[in-house]
């Protein structure tokens, strides 16, 4: 009963949102609450991931709290994204177990792949650095395929119901690149004209933005790491451990070192925000997955700094337990915003096209 | 009794003020300048954290207005809204100041609209700000506070005191310790809005009917300046009964209820009162336009309550509303909810149906919609009310402002009734808005005069500290 009431606050605030207006510049929320009247639970899982938690029309609105109408778009959003996350995961029941505790499962699962790592490849070691002396690749490959796969599936079925469910159709080209655009610069979390906005609190400055774009590009530089080792190993026969002029390695390095500067700033500004501008139950959430981000890059740093050492076999099973555990944890986790925020954004740009 | 020594001390924290305190220590950066603001930090602003906009004159299209808007066509609205009951050299005056106005709200963090976009959006006369209000407000106080100007909330401001025609010090309520403070300047600039939110004020100028009315911005707005300031024989301008008093919601609360409360369909279907009787011509004007009339309207009727009653044909064509609509699916019913003589409303909207002359309904223009043989006639927008769902809204008075104030100067010096000047005494906003408006209201002037004043305030104060021993 506590997801209608979530709902039923964020919907009143809409409510008096579309009759006041007065925020009707600062990003795309408030334009595309202008087209509805009234609002199914459809709409404000839309509305919702389009909300970017800038927290600017908090500070603007003559009616936020303590003001009786209770106005507060940042917390209820932020909460209704986390239902939104829930409501649409794939399998279903899998988000409720990590919802109940993601902390816990998310370090539950690192320990048990340790140990499976442990029991099975106790002993081994690599004098030369060569991860495959310690874990044969075809396990490795075959083990991070199949989860790979698995996952992948969770997460378009997921996708999928949520472009379904927010009616998101008639994407033409031009609107698919104008989000692609807002998405990879992160058009809404600048405020206005990219003078800041007000996280994570009322002055207004674009830390928030920078941090996160050092950890959204560190991930994909990790992510164009790993395929190019692939690509290197299957295909051109050039194999790991690479040098620092090599490709797969320079990405992977800065991708490293950028996640880990983004989420331990993305994590200090948490901790510092106004506590208004959060929602408390999703906050949890956040948390798991910013420290899961920045787990996996530090191991993979610390796997390269002792490469050759006697900790390499311990550092590995940490590293992979650590990406395996991130892997199961992507469908149900925060890692989806991304997806919803491109799917509502798509939706956004569409809409403003036809208008 | 613990004593604050200032070289300026401006008296409130909405717009007027805050302009009138930044231009002050802009003039003249080493003085001490506090500002007095009743509320505490998060009700600050007055009822400038409830507005939208002000107007400003302009000759070609800006970034924040289109197209072009002269000082002779400003000033003929002001002319038409005001039945010609305005200060045509002050009006003009303030007119002729509205783009340095917005200049001076840019340069100091206010954030506009650009001027394209929107459904709500006037463009060409109205200057938008981003985020509204209360996004204007926290950018001047963002700006008090670097500059160095002291902050005082929850200081309440009670009383004047005069030697010969200089002001000497405030009596200044600390309400968190719950203590007098005296404060000392040597110009004092008072910025403390109106009256409209006192309402023992309010019913004395009204009598019983005031009750009922709602007061659509800040609670803080108590008046007690303008007290003071009678009590010290500064010259009073204008009725308190007049000031802008629209027709809103009645299920808003008492304060701070803001333009959500806004009804906007009046227009569109019909209104009645407790009698379930009609008592005016709903279609004489566009809504906008209209808007001001209908408050004095509903609180002339028993009861100080009226209902705006539609049927769903034109459910698409206003703003949706804070408060949904009463929905029903007959007229009794209806009249039930309402509490309504059934027969009665019957009778007025069958007799209203009867008269409806059939034309070519448009709401975006005055059409060909009209009744003819009523005792009072919709002029235009005029549809049978018979296609059900039914809707209504409850209309309440919504007091805006009270334009009750002093007598400035065109320095913003304040006058005293025997005509001379006050030596250090300035006003600005509200307080001193009736010197240009002594009745109707054209939207976005209050911020317009508010910011105008409020740096000739600021300037002039500083100027004249100089001449003072
Ligand atoms: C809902 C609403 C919408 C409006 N929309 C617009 C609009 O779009 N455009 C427009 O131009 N105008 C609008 N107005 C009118 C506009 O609000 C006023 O004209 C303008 O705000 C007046 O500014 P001010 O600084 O004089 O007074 P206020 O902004 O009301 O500020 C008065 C300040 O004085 C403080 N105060 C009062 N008494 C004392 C005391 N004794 N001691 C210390 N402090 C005190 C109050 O707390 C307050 O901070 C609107 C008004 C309302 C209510
Ligand atoms: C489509 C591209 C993306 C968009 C539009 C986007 C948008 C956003 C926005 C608006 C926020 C802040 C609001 C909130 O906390 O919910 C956020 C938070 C976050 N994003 Fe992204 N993001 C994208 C991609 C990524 C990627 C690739 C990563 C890294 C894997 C990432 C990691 C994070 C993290 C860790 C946070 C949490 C910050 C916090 O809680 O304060 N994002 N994202
Ligand atoms: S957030 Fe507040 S000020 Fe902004 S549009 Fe909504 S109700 Fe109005
Ligand atoms: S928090 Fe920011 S992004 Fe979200 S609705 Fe408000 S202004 Fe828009």
């Amino acid at each position: 009963m506590k997801i209608t009431r979530i709902y039923e606050d964020a919907m009143k605030s809409c409510v008096i949102c579309n009759s006041c207006r007065y925020c009707e510049g600062l990003c795309a929320v408030f334009p595309a609450m202008e087209k509805k009247r009234v609002f199914n639970l459809q709409d404000m899982d839309y509305l919702a991931n389009l909300c970017h938690n800038c927290s600017e029309c908090f500070y603007d609105c003559q009616y936020a709290p303590p003001h009786e109408f209770n106005v507060s778009i940042p917390a209820q959003f932020a909460a209704l994204r986390q239902q939104s996350y829930k409501k649409y995961a794939f399998p279903n029941f899998l988000s409720f177990i990590f919802e109940k505790n993601a902390f816990i499962s998310a370090l539950l699962l690192v320990v048990l792949f340790f140990a499976g790592f442990y029991l099975a490849f106790a002993g081994k070691n690599s004098q030369s650095g060569d991860f495959f002396d310690i874990m044969p690749y075809t396990y490795m490959t075959s083990l991070f395929s199949i989860v790979g796969i698995l996952v992948l599936i969770a997460l378009i079925v997921g996708i999928v119901k949520y472009a379904k469910a927010i009616e998101l159709k008639n994407v033409s080209f031009s609107a698919f690149i104008q989000t692609l655009k807002d998405a990879l610069s992160l058009k809404y979390l600048g405020g206005h004209k990219n003078e800041g906005c007000t996280y994570p609190n009322e002055t207004r400055s674009n830390v928030r933005k920078i941090f996160h774009h050092l950890t959204a590009y560190g991930f994909i530089f990790c992510f164009i790491a790993t395929s190019l080792g692939a690509f290197y190993h299957h295909f051109l026969h050039i194999y790991a451990p690479y040098d620092l002029t090599q490709f797969p390695k320079l990405f992977g390095f800065i991708g490293g070192i950028f996640l880990c500067i983004g989420t331990l700033g993305l994590l200090i500004l948490k901790l510092k925000a106004d506590k208004k501008l959060i929602d408390k139950e999703s906050v949890g959430m956040d948390y798991v997955f910013i420290l899961m981000l920045f787990i996996v890059s530090f191991t993979g740093l610390l796997l390269m700094f002792f490469r050759e050492s006697e900790y390499l076999a311990a550092l590995l099973w940490l590293h992979l337990s650590c990406i395996l555990t991130f892997f199961i944890l992507l469908p149900y986790s925060k890692f989806v915003h991304m997806f919803y925020r491109f799917t509502a954004l798509l939706k956004y740009n569409t809409e403003e096209e036809q208008h | 009794m613990q004593t604050k020594e200032f070289d300026v001390i401006v008296i409130g924290g909405g717009n007027a003020a805050l302009c009138a305190a930044i231009s002050a220590k802009e003039e003249n950066k080493n003085l001490k300048v506090a500002i007095l603001e009743s509320s505490p930090k998060e009700w600050r602003g007055g009822n400038s954290q409830h507005t939208r906009n002000l107007r400003s004159m302009h000759d070609a299209p800006t970034d924040v207005l289109t197209d072009a808007y002269s000082e002779d066509e400003f000033f003929d609205d002001v002319f038409k809204v005001t039945k010609g009951q305005t200060n045509e050299e002050y009006a003009r005056f303030v007119i002729s100041h509205t783009p340095q106005a917005v200049e001076f709200a840019k340069k100091h963090g206010v954030r506009f609209q650009p001027s394209m976009r929107g459904t709500l959006h006037l463009g060409r006369t109205n200057a938008f700000f981003l985020g509204g209000g209360k996004s204007l407000v926290n950018a001047y106080f963002t700006t008090a506070k670097k500059l160095g100007i002291e902050i005082f909330y929850e200081f309440e401001a009670l009383d004047l005191i005069f030697e010969a025609d200089a002001c000497k010090e405030a009596l200044v309520l600390d309400k968190k310790n719950n203590q007098e403070v005296k404060f000392r300047a040597k110009v004092f600039i008072i910025a403390s809005g109106g009256f409209e939110s006192n309402l023992e004020w309010l019913e004395e100028a009204w009598g019983e009917k005031a009750r009922n009315f709602i007061i659509r911005g800040t609670k803080f707005n108590q008046g007690k300046m303008l007290k003071a300031l009678q009590k010290n024989k500064a010259q009073i301008i204008g009725d308190p009964t007049q000031g802008h008093m629209v027709a809103i919601d009645a299920r808003t609360p008492k304060y701070d209820g803001g333009i959500a409360s806004r009804v906007d369909c009046v227009s569109l279907g019909i209104v009645v009162n407790k009698d379930a009787q009609r008592f005016y011509d709903e279609g004489e004007d566009f809504w906008p336009k209209r808007y001001a009339i209908w408050g004095r309207l509903v609180a002339n009727q028993e009861e100080q309550i009226a209902y705006s009653i539609t049927d769903s044909k034109v459910q698409s064509c206003y703003m949706p509303s804070l408060f949904p609509p009463i929905v029903t699916n007959s007229i009794e019913e209806l009249a039930q909810k309402m509490k309504l003589d059934e027969k009665k409303l019957k009778q007025t909207i069958d007799e209203y149906n009867q008269s409806v002359v059939a034309g070519q309904f448009n709401h975006t223009i005055q059409d060909n919609c009209f009744t003819k043989g009523l005792k009072i006639e919709k002029t235009h927008w005029a549809l049978k009310i018979d296609t059900p769902p039914f809707y209504c809204y409850p209309l309440r008075p919504g007091v805006t402002f009270t334009y009750m104030g002093v007598k400035v100067d065109k320095t913003a010096r304040v006058y005293k009734d025997d005509g001379s000047l006050f030596e250090n005494l300035f006003a600005a906003g509200e307080i001193m808005a009736g010197n240009i408006l002594t009745q109707g209201y054209v939207a976005g002037f209050g911020m317009s005069i508010g910011t105008v004043f409020g740096r000739l305030a600021g300037e002039n104060a500083v100027k004249v500290m100089k001449g003072l021993k």
